[in-house]
Parts: structure tokens; C-alpha cells; sequence
């Protein structure tokens, strides 16, 4: 219940004064709440929880942090390997 | 996916697994708040992969295992009432109450409905104005928003056939009850990231400095769960208690302000019981009282008084604390299976029970792997 779906915005609306939306999960396509994200805009990332979008992806951390993650191996696999004295 | 099959890389997981059996030096024990993080580490099989010296606790944080039994009593009997139509969030149904579940209550002819989002409880009670429509309203923080959405739209559509039976809890207090219990060792938490999606993870840091833990807002790939373990055990091993975030692409300090204001706006903080645990101050959402008309609690008062009956074969309340594995409950795959479930924790998508049940994770079958 917790765990969020990404899925990626390809409408926007207002239904009962709310702003609402079609999010594409890879290829299953639903309606959302999108009114907690009001910068929102067709094309983003958005994590939906029992149908409700609470957060935009942001693309640049995403790649920051991939790239940060991608350095931090390339610096342990200069490192000898940990033997625990063996 | 885009920013979803780059954090399931196995590769980038087996190497920053390598980084961490650099890094640590001695026996910590994490405890991952979530009970989706938990199947996820279960599934993944990192719970197997990590270095001996680090534990994974599973914490409380499952919504449907913490219900306490009263409310799921509550809710059946609500759901039993000729003139309702009881909705809910599907996991809900398979609980064990004192005496059935809500399956049974719909199997018996009761009008018991799943739903996908709470809005769609205010479509049903549209279109059925004779009925009451009841909405079961559990779950943490990022259901929290979804829920007070439904309660503030039947208000403004003037939707007066509708009520919420509401068992919100939150983490923060949580955290604090299990380290303020002198039973449990955890040296460091991972934080749920989706909680903090919506809540951003500033409460926290009062609590990582009070308690001296570091806590790590964590997300839910195998790739976000290895970078969340190591920046956790890489502040154990500098003595450091901050609180950092390994979940930046969706998680903002500050979290979602619109949503934290209509949580605000409907709720407001109560103690709350949490199964198998007791009752943790200020540790949940009751609704405020100009919303008193949808509380489904006060519109039927006769649910009110409910004798419960625990099993007693179950230690769901032990497991949630992180105090014991579910294979090591003398019922886990015997009298106690996802078709025959004795605690909520073997039932949900988010107990840790069902996740060593789902992915065989037997105490049998890891003893033989380690004799092997």
C-alpha cells in the first residue's frame, strides 16, 4: 500500500474542480490525482499511491545519483579486494 | 522503465555489495521501517548477499499488519450492517478479525467492495444514495493524503452518504517507541521513502540525534536498497547519527506541502494502537471534528463496544518490533500460510511473514544452506 508505481503523465484535466491526469505504467494507462503536484506537467515521472500522484521524479538527481553510485564502484574495484585477513 | 531498470542493475547491486564488505568492520543491525523494502530485500535475495556482520530487522511499518484487531472487528461488523457498502484497499480483506474476515462478511452476502483509490468510494456512494458507503481509511503517511482528498471532496460535493473508519498511523512515533524499548537493538534505520515522499524527512532528524542512530531515507530497487545499507553503515562506522537522504530523485526535505496541508487541513494527531505492539502516543490520524460527519464511528455507534480475541499461536507482535524472524514462529508454514492466515502479517503484500513465506526463506531451508 505503501509502495509507490512511477509512471510517466501523458494527460491533464480537472474533474470536480481537482486536477487529475492519465499516467502511463509502462503501458497500462490509469487516472490519477495529480492536485499534490502542481508544477506537474505531461511527460514527467510521477509516483502514484492508491491513485494519487505524491512526487515528481527528478531526472537530474536520478542520473547524479546513478553516475555517483557508478564512480563510488569504479574506486572500489581499484582497492584490493576485502580478504577478513585471509 | 526510464530511472527504474538502472536501479535493478545486478551488477551495479553485486558491486556496491563489494564496496560494503570493504567498509564494514563490525555487527550493526538495520532495521527497514517498511514493509515493502522488506519484500523487496527478500525478493532480491539481499538479505543473503549482504556481509554476515549486517542484520536486517524488519520493522512495523506494514499498515494492514499494525490495524489493530479491534478495527478490523469494527470493520466487519460494519460491514455486516444491510444498509452499507464497505469498502477498502484489498489487503484488507484477508485479515484474521476475532472471528472472520471480511471475505467471509461478503461471502455470507455482505456488500464488501476493493478499491484502487478512495475517490472511487465517492462514485459508489453517488451512485447508490440509499446506501451508506463506508471507506476503510488505513494505512501511513502516504495514504494519509489520498484519504483526507476523499473526506474534503464529499464535503464539497456534498456527498452526506459517506464515512471514513479511520486507522492512520505515522512512522516517526514509531521509531521512537522501538527505541525507546529496552528490548530492541537497532543501531541504525532506513527510512520509507515513499513516508518521506510525502512527509520530506525533517522530523527525523531530532530523532537521529535524541537516539544517536543514523537514519537513511531509502527507496525500494535493489540499487536504491544497497546505496541507502551503505551510507547507513558508512555513518555507523564514522560514529556519526545524521539523517541522509539515498532517495533523491524522488524525496525532498521538505516533502509534498500540498498534500502535508490537507493532512492537516482533515487530520488530526491521536494514540493509536498498533497491533501486536500497543498503544504508541500520538502515534496516528483521527479525523478532526469538522469532519465529525464522516467518521464512521460516531454515524454507528453501536459498533462501539467489540470483544477481541487474539490467536494465540501467533507472534506477529514480536516480529513487527524486529524482535523475531517469522521462520522462527513455531506456526510460520503450518498452521499459519497466506491461504490460512493467523496474524495480518502473513497476509498483506507488506508483512514480513508472508515475504519468508512468498520467497521460501524456511528456517529449514537456511539451515541446509548453511551446512552446505
Amino acid at each position: 500500500m505503501c509502495l509507490g508505481v512511477p509512471g510517466k503523465v501523458t494527460e491533464l484535466y480537472q474533474a470536480n474542480g481537482m486536477k487529475m491526469g492519465k499516467v502511463d505504467f509502462g503501458g497500462v494507462v490509469r487516472e490519477a490525482c495529480l492536485e499534490y503536484l502542481p508544477d506537474i506537467q505531461i511527460g514527467d515521472y510521477t509516483l502514484i499511491h492508491v491513485g494519487f500522484g505524491i512526487s515528481r521524479l527528478d531526472e537530474k538527481e536520478a542520473r547524479e545519483t546513478l553516475e555517483l553510485l557508478q564512480q563510488m564502484d569504479m574506486l572500489s574495484s581499484e582497492l584490493p579486494p576485502a580478504g577478513g585477513g585471509s | 522503465m526510464k530511472f527504474i531498470d538502472e536501479y535493478r542493475d545486478g551488477a551495479l547491486t553485486q558491486r556496491l555489495l563489494d564496496e560494503l564488505r570493504q567498509l564494514v568492520t563490525r555487527r550493526w543491525a538495520l532495521m527497514e521501517v517498511c514493509g515493502g523494502q522488506t519484500h523487496s530485500i527478500v525478493k532480491s535475495g539481499l538479505d543473503q548477499l549482504l556481509p554476515p556482520q549486517i542484520e536486517l530487522v524488519h520493522g512495523p511499518g506494514c499498515p494492514v499488519c499494525v490495524t489493530p484487531l479491534e478495527l478490523v472487528d469494527k470493520a466487519i461488523a460494519l460491514a455486516s450492517c444491510p444498509d452499507v457498502i464497505f469498502t477498502s484497499y484489498g489487503d484488507m480483506l484477508r485479515v484474521p478479525g476475532s472471528q472472520q474476515d471480511l471475505f467471509s462478511v461478503r461471502a455470507a452476502g455482505g456488500d464488501v467492495r476493493i478499491l484502487y483509490s478512495p475517490l472511487d468510494a465517492l462514485k459508489i456512494a453517488r451512485e447508490n444514495p440509499e446506501k451508506t458507503v463506508i471507506f476503510f481509511g488505513i494505512g501511513f503517511e502516504t495514504t494519509a493524503p489520498a484519504n483526507a482528498m476523499a473526506v474534503v471532496q464529499a464535503k464539497a460535493q456534498g456527498i452526506h452518504n459517506f464515512a471514513v473508519l479511520v486507522s492512520h498511523v505515522t512512522v516517526p512515533a514509531a521509531i521512537s517507541a522501538l527505541m525507546e524499548s529496552p528490548d530492541v537493538q537497532v543501531n541504525g534505520f532506513l527510512a520509507a521513502g515513499h513516508v518521506c515522499t510525502v512527509m520530506g524527512y525533517w522530523e527525523y532528524e531530532p530523532l537521529a540525534a535524541k537516539y544517536g542512530v543514523p537514519i537513511v531515507v531509502t527507496g525500494f530497487e535493489p540499487v536504491d536498497l544497497v546505496h541507502g545499507i551503505l551510507k547507513c553503515v558508512k555513518q555507523l562506522e564514522e560514529g556519526r547519527s545524521e539523517v541522509e537522504n539515498a532517495y533523491a530523485r524522488w524525496v525532498l526535505r521538505v516533502g509534498n506541502v500540498p498534500a502535508q496541508m490537507i493532512i492537516n487541513q482533515v487530520f488530526e494527531p491521536c494514540d493509536r494502537g498498533w497491533r501486536g505492539i500497543g498503544i504508541i502516543p500520538r502515534s496516528g490520524y483521527n479525523l478532526r471534528s469538522e469532519f465529525a460527519e464522516y467518521d464512521a464511528e460516531l454515524r454507528f455507534p453501536e459498533v462501539q463496544t467489540i470483544e477481541t480475541q487474539e490467536s494465540d499461536l501467533c507472534i506477529s507482535g514480536l516480529v513487527l518490533q524486529g524482535l523475531k524472524k517469522p521462520n522462527l514462529c513455531p506456526a510460520f508454514g503450518k498452521e499459519c500460510t497466506p491461504q490460512t492466515p493467523l496474524g495480518a502479517t502473513m497476509v498483506s503484500s507488506e508483512g514480513a511473514c508472508a515475504a519468508y513465506y512468498r520467497y521460501g526463506r524456511f528456517a529449514w531451508a537456511e539451515k541446509n544452506e548453511l551446512q552446505v
